[in-house]
């Protein structure tokens, strides 16, 4: 399927550039010009860029500390303990008495960072694997693929869990090595494909009858030419980071409580409280699938953009 | 075709001994450790001591793991500590697949009966309303963390509407009897057809949730493959000849768009055990994904051990028999 494509493209280019006599439509501007026009692109885009805008200016619009205790002062020990919502507080507050809205609002910061600093580090790893495997080939490759088919043999979230057990104290940290480690087999092994056909294609050849050396050949023809399914991969990768988190906090392997809240933990916390206080996990789970699916419609309309069957 | 197998063979042994490897050194990192998990923390240091003997806790690493895999051979993978303690880590986990095993195998049936007439009718009609509405049910079911949406479901269904089942995998007052731990299948085979009726209700809310994924892979994945089918000259062809639209659709079309579902479909068994370590937690299924979250909490290697093998190498063979497949009907395949 990956050489099929990377040929198609080529081959495209070519035909682009022969058609109109001009240097040819680069395939950066001519996906561009499809996404302006893509109602998936523009969606997914307008929410991330909307979460994006809410997460800086989150220390503005939140009113409340997210540590404060409403209980204490403001609201009666009467209703079971979670304050209802009020004129100061309009959502209320969450099992442990403290300012939802507030909290939701800072949660959009530690969620956003956690699933970037995961999907960049799953990249850098896999973007390791999948050149070393797809540059040297031979028995490089074949080391790199075996790792990475045992790391694909086990079931995502158990890698993750794994993972995750192995460090002493739950903390953020934990959560994010966690989610990387998952993405590091599926970057590499998509790279390696995109590599190996990179490394058989004429241009390829061309730079290497010329003599230009291993790695300039690897990092100057090869890389550029293969990363497009990688980028795509990425922003898919960031919806489902956000998501594995979430998996984790619910699996009580996420970070421990903190005064810095994320939706991932308070989704994951509210679940004793499901059947008597749904709302407090509502919140936060219908954050994390808005965010979710934002980074699914940007990274489909990208794949979409960069497949050269639909190039015209 | 033999010398296919025999590589792939070998690749699967690779895995197992590679895995297994890293699955000791790594289970032995973990902090804390059985010897605290079985006496807790204010055991004295002489009984500590007596259990780190009993269990050859004391004995070099490659010692340890060399007996492990002498034993593991035989099926012995040591005895449970924590998930249920003093049982065979072996039977732990043969008791509890079977649950699993059903509610993987319903949720990946409703995924198919759902996703591939749908994929195949919103390829055909691309651009429709069916095909943009099950697009955009597919990107959301994505979006949707599983174990919310198996809150969702539960809270919905059976909370406030009582009409499935909350938990568990069926009702304690049916005194069913159980040969195989498949209870939908003991109630068919014993002929008590209201047990195998009540364990399918236990089994449908968890099993919606946990199909979703799947779902929307499958789903996308015979949408595109119908679209690329469409394209292909012989379909052109086929038509042109003036075969009927049955002969078409049957023939030319589905039978070619299968190949890369039947693929998808072997892909998502790793998704569908990851899905089943969270929704059994929220429908409390004592299945091996309930196991598997018990015994990270509480430390038990053995039945870490043997559950996380099994799932990988259920994975890992699943996979080449779908390759194998895939090569006997594709022989440009086997080249590589």
């Amino acid at each position: 399927m990956v050489p099929g494509t990377q040929r198609g493209k080529r081959i495209d280019e070519l035909a682009e550039s022969g058609s109109d006599g001009s240097a040819g439509i680069s395939l950066a501007a001519s996906a561009w010009r499809r996404l302006r026009r893509s109602p998936t692109f523009l969606v997914g885009a307008g929410i991330i860029v909307a979460f994006v805008l809410l997460a800086l200016v989150s220390p503005l619009l939140a009113q409340h500390d997210p540590a404060l205790r409403l209980l204490e002062d403001q609201v009666s020990r009467a209703d079971n303990s979670i304050p209802a919502p009020q004129e100061d507080f309009p959502l209320g507050g969450d099992q442990y008495g403290r300012p939802l809205l507030s909290r939701l609002l800072l949660g959009s910061q530690q969620t956003l960072l956690v699933a970037l600093t995961a999907t960049v580090l799953g990249l850098g790893g896999g973007l390791t694997l999948g050149i070393l495997a797809g540059a040297f080939g031979g028995w490089v490759d074949t080391v790199v693929m075996r790792v990475v088919d045992v790391l694909l043999s086990v079931p995502s979230l158990l890698l993750a869990v794994s993972i995750g057990a192995l460090f002493q104290q739950q903390s953020r940290f934990t959560v994010i090595i966690a989610v990387a480690t998952v993405q590091i087999p599926i970057f590499g092994r998509l790279l390696r494909g995109t590599m190996l056909a990179q490394r058989a294609s004429d241009h390829v050849l061309a730079a290497r009858a010329l003599g230009v050396k291993q790695r300039s050949v690897v990092f100057r023809h090869m890389l550029p030419n293969a990363l497009g399914p990688v980028v795509v991969q990425a922003t898919l990768m960031l919806a489902v980071a956000i998501i594995d988190a979430a998996a984790l906090s619910f699996l009580g392997l996420g970070a421990a409580d903190t005064s810095t809240p994320e939706w991932g933990q308070m989704l994951g916390s509210a679940q004793n409280f499901f059947d008597t206080h749904p709302h407090l996990a509502f919140w936060p789970a219908g954050c994390i699938i808005v965010v979710a699916l934002g980074f699914t419609l940007v990274g489909e309309s990208l794949r979409d953009a960069l497949d050269p069957k639909k190039r015209r | 075709m033999l010398r296919y197998t025999v590589r792939r063979l070998g690749q699967l042994v690779i895995v197992a001994v590679v895995l297994s490897i890293l699955l000791f050194g790594w289970l032995r990192a973990l902090p804390g450790g059985p010897v605290s998990a079985l006496l807790g923390e204010r055991a004295t240091e002489e009984s500590r001591a007596q259990l780190v003997e009993q269990l050859g806790l004391n004995q070099p690493l490659y010692v340890q793991y060399w007996k492990f895999v002498q034993r593991a051979v035989t099926g012995d993978f040591g005895v449970s500590t924590g998930v249920q303690p003093g049982t065979p880590a072996m039977e732990v986990f043969l008791q509890r697949m079977p649950a699993t095993l059903e509610l993987s195998v319903l949720a990946l049936l409703l995924a198919v009966a759902v996703g591939v007439p749908l994929g195949y009718f919103a390829g055909r009609r691309q651009g429709g309303w069916l095909d943009n509405l099950s697009i955009t049910w597919s990107l959301i079911g994505v979006a949707v963390p599983v174990f919310f949406l198996a809150f969702l479901l539960k809270y919905v269904f059976a909370i406030e509407l009582g009409a499935l089942p909350a938990s568990g995998r069926q009702e304690v007052s049916i005194n069913a009897t159980h040969a195989t731990g498949f209870y939908t299948l003991d109630g068919m085979l014993t002929g008590e057809w209201d047990a195998a009726w009540d364990a399918f209700l236990h089994l449908l809310l968890p099993a919606v949730a946990l199909s979703t994924i799947p779902f929307a892979v499958i789903f996308r994945i015979t949408r595109a493959s119908v679209l690329d089918v469409l394209e292909e000259d012989f379909v052109r062809t086929a038509r042109s000849k003036g075969l009927s639209a049955r002969v078409l659709r049957g023939r030319h079309i589905l039978r070619n768009a299968m190949l890369p579902v039947v693929t998808t479909i072997g892909l998502q068994t790793g998704a569908l055990l990851s899905g089943a370590v969270l929704t059994e937690q929220v429908f409390n299924i004592t299945g091996i994904g309930q196991a598997l979250s018990l015994g990270f909490q509480r430390q038990d290697y053995a039945v870490l051990q043997v559950v996380i093998l099994a799932t990988a190498m259920v994975y890992v063979l699943v996979n080449l028999v779908v390759d194998l497949t895939y090569a006997a009907i594709d022989p440009r395949l086997r080249e590589r």
